[in-house]
């Protein structure tokens, strides 16, 4: 059996607002396997961005809290955990980098003090010379050049792709477990994103680390991911390894999003398929399966709520019908 | 053959940059540098690159949203790059734009209904009565229901306000529309609906489209021609065909290997053989010498700093098969050493 670096139990999130309550992560549940990328798929609303902030204990207060399942790593729930041991594990165990790196980095303070400054408070590196020394070797290894140059700089100075790197080097500062990958890419251009899906991957195989890679982007899921989890509307609805999920697609949902990707081989300006409608409101779910009125498969089954069920040995599935369809 | 429904020729705009305490000119963004391309009626030119490469700004200039420093832009064989007044305004019934965010493109204190009835009355076209029946028919093309009307944007979902700007766009019934990032914002399941919208659109108007994007693999499924941009210049232009399945020019190749394939049986083998440019793209405001993507280009002699390649008309290979050949050309000294380079390996 492999080693499971994190494990997800039931995990539900809930947001409360001014009139309602919504929640927006609902039972969800996983296992990242030691040393591999797990992929999470979703379109906006969809919850996996929130799955990833309740990991990270980053929800913002006092609007979101998890209420219900545990986030077990190595055996301890991390949602038991008191502030402060919680954010010894942050960073040291468990990092996460963001989609928009120059939100996620201090305007006003030089590279190297950032990173430094995780550096100083999670590990004993010793006097500042061997700090710097560190960090010199950290923004190496994630292939800034320079680096005793970007070191005094400030993050407006950098790019967006180096700025990536700078908050990948910062979250590796520690040699984390687990890195949360938030659309690291996506606002990046794509001769960039490769760099940094290359860079995650290498540091991946070099560190045996384990990552958990978030985005809308089936392309990206298919160049990096090792598992997939596909989440609509707050829930997995199938998961499945990388080349099994692309092969075999079980779920509707999925198969729409697959199919409704332009692809390079396609004949173009042919009509594209779709999936009618639009996600819905998280405070206006349909009954049962939350992708029914979307889907030209629902009958009225589809009303009461489908679990994750096994197909396979390794490919799971949330769908009355998945043994049926065409 | 027909004349092309739009020509440009040279175009080029600079961005001033001001400085000291004066604020004096002290040097200029080159954003786009003698780009000259054509589009067709019917037809959609696909323009690509990456972020700061002046494609959004070649798309705002054919409209004269922003001055062209030099080079000259034809509309149906009128010289449209100096247009003023109520000329102008004429034009903009033949070109619109779509914008990546609907919600900014839209007055969100104004009902749909009125940012739809809107260009009808500048233009001073119909009665009130005529105009809610274009309205409600506007609403009908774009696959939204006639209640919208006494709706506000913010009511509206990404997909839907754009499918709201596409319709206050096609309002005028014009020639030509440019597409400026009109799906990136989008998700998959959405912005597939607003790409068949498009298509249908164009096919029932015989609508021109210029379709600007990052994705690569939705601006294949959209465009007959492709030209691809790299600091401010054309590189390479051709058709979609030709450009996805025999680029020429070097940097075509580098951003082609770099699309992410839904196909992860095969990612190792594509791994080895991706070619991953080294660097960002330099400054826009230095742009480098002689070949501005040299310093980044695996291929690189020593000239290519030196010398700037012009772009040299090619023929389509595959052009003839489909449909006209299409104008192609490519910015490289060395363009062809490199293809049969390729074609040797695979």
């Amino acid at each position: 059996m492999n080693d499971v670096a994190l494990r997800v139990e039931t995990l539900a999130t809930e947001f409360v607002g001014d009139e309602t309550t919504v929640r927006v992560v609902d039972g969800v549940s996983f296992d990242l396997v030691a040393g591999t990328t797990l992929g999470v798929v979703g379109e906006s609303g969809c919850g996996k961005s929130v799955t990833a902030l309740s990991i990270m204990g980053l929800l913002p207060r006092p609007a979101g809290r998890v209420v219900q399942g545990r986030i077990l790593l190595n055996g301890v729930d991390l949602l038991q955990l008191p502030i402060d041991a919680m954010r010894k594990i942050r960073g040291r165990r468990i990092s996460m980098i963001f989609q928009e790196p120059m939100t996620a980095l201090n305007p006003v303070q030089r590279i190297g003090m950032q990173l430094m400054e995780v550096m100083r408070l999670h590990e004993d590196v010793g006097d500042a010379a061997a700090l710097r020394r560190r960090a010199v070797e950290l923004l190496t290894e994630v292939g800034i050049p320079a680096p005793e140059l970007r070191l005094d700089e400030y993050p407006h100075q950098l790019s967006g792709g180096m700025r990536q790197r700078v908050l990948i080097a910062i979250a590796l500062a520690c040699r984390p477990d687990v890195l949360i990958a938030d659309e690291p890419t996506t606002a990046l251009d794509v001769t960039i994103q490769a760099q940094v899906l290359e860079l995650i991957e290498r540091l991946r195989q070099q560190r045996g680390m384990s990552v958990i890679f978030i985005t809308h982007d089936l392309g990206v899921i298919a160049e990096i991911a090792d598992q997939v989890a596909v989440m609509y509307a707050g829930r997995i609805v199938e998961m499945a390894p990388v080349e099994e999920l692309f092969q075999r697609p079980l779920h509707p949902y999925t198969r729409g999003l697959l199919a409704s990707m332009p692809q390079l081989q396609q004949q173009p300006k042919s009509r594209l398929p779709t999936i009618p409608g639009m996600v819905p409101s998280l405070s206006a779910l349909p009954a049962g399966c939350r992708f029914s009125n979307r889907c030209a498969h629902a009958t009225a089954l589809c009303a009461t709520e489908p679990a994750l069920e096994q197909s396979s040995s390794d490919h799971r599935v949330a769908c009355h019908h998945w043994k049926t369809l065409p | 053959m027909s004349a092309p429904l739009l020509e440009v020729r040279g175009l080029t705009k600079h961005f001033p940059v001001r400085g000291g305490v004066l604020m004096r000119r002290v040097g200029s963004v080159h954003a786009v540098d003698d780009v000259s391309f054509s589009v067709n009626r019917g037809e959609t030119l696909g323009l690509v690159g990456e972020s700061g490469c002046g494609k959004s700004t070649v798309g705002k200039t054919l409209l004269r949203l922003l001055e062209p420093s030099a080079g000259s832009i034809f509309f149906e064989g009128t010289d449209i790059t100096h247009l003023a007044g109520t000329q102008l305004r004429a034009l903009r019934r033949e070109i619109q734009i779509v914008f990546q965010d609907p919600f900014e493109s839209l007055n969100a204190r104004h009902s749909v209904g009125r940012i739809l009835e809107e260009p009808f009355i500048v233009h001073r076209l119909g009665t009130a009565a005529e105009r809610r029946r274009w309205v409600a028919e506007l609403l009908d093309r774009v696959g939204l229901s006639s209640d919208a009307a006494q709706r506000y944007p913010h009511e509206f979902s990404g997909g839907q306000r754009q499918r709201i700007g596409i319709a206050r766009a096609i309002a005028l019934r014009p020639k030509l529309i440019v597409c400026d990032e009109a799906v990136s914002a989008l998700d998959v399941s959405i912005q597939s609906q607003v790409l068949n919208l498009l298509l249908t659109l164009q096919a029932e108007m015989n609508l021109a489209l210029i379709f600007i994007a990052h994705d690569l693999a939705v601006v294949k499924h959209m465009s007959d021609d492709v030209a691809v941009m790299y600091l401010g210049q054309i590189v390479e232009r051709a058709s979609a065909r030709q450009i996805y399945q025999r680029p020429r020019h070097p940097y075509t190749r580098a951003l082609l290997s770099a699309i992410p394939i839904a196909d992860p049986v095969n990612r190792d083998a594509r791994r080895r053989s991706r070619i991953v440019l080294q660097g960002d793209v330099p400054s826009p405001l230095v742009p480098p010498g002689g070949c501005r993507f040299h310093p980044r280009c695996a291929h690189a002699r020593p000239d290519c700093a030196t010398r700037t390649p012009v772009l040299e008309a090619v023929v389509d290979d595959f052009g003839a098969d489909v449909r006209a050949p299409s104008n192609g050309a490519v910015a490289c000294h060395y363009w062809r050493e490199i293809a049969a380079g390729y074609n040797s390996l695979s």
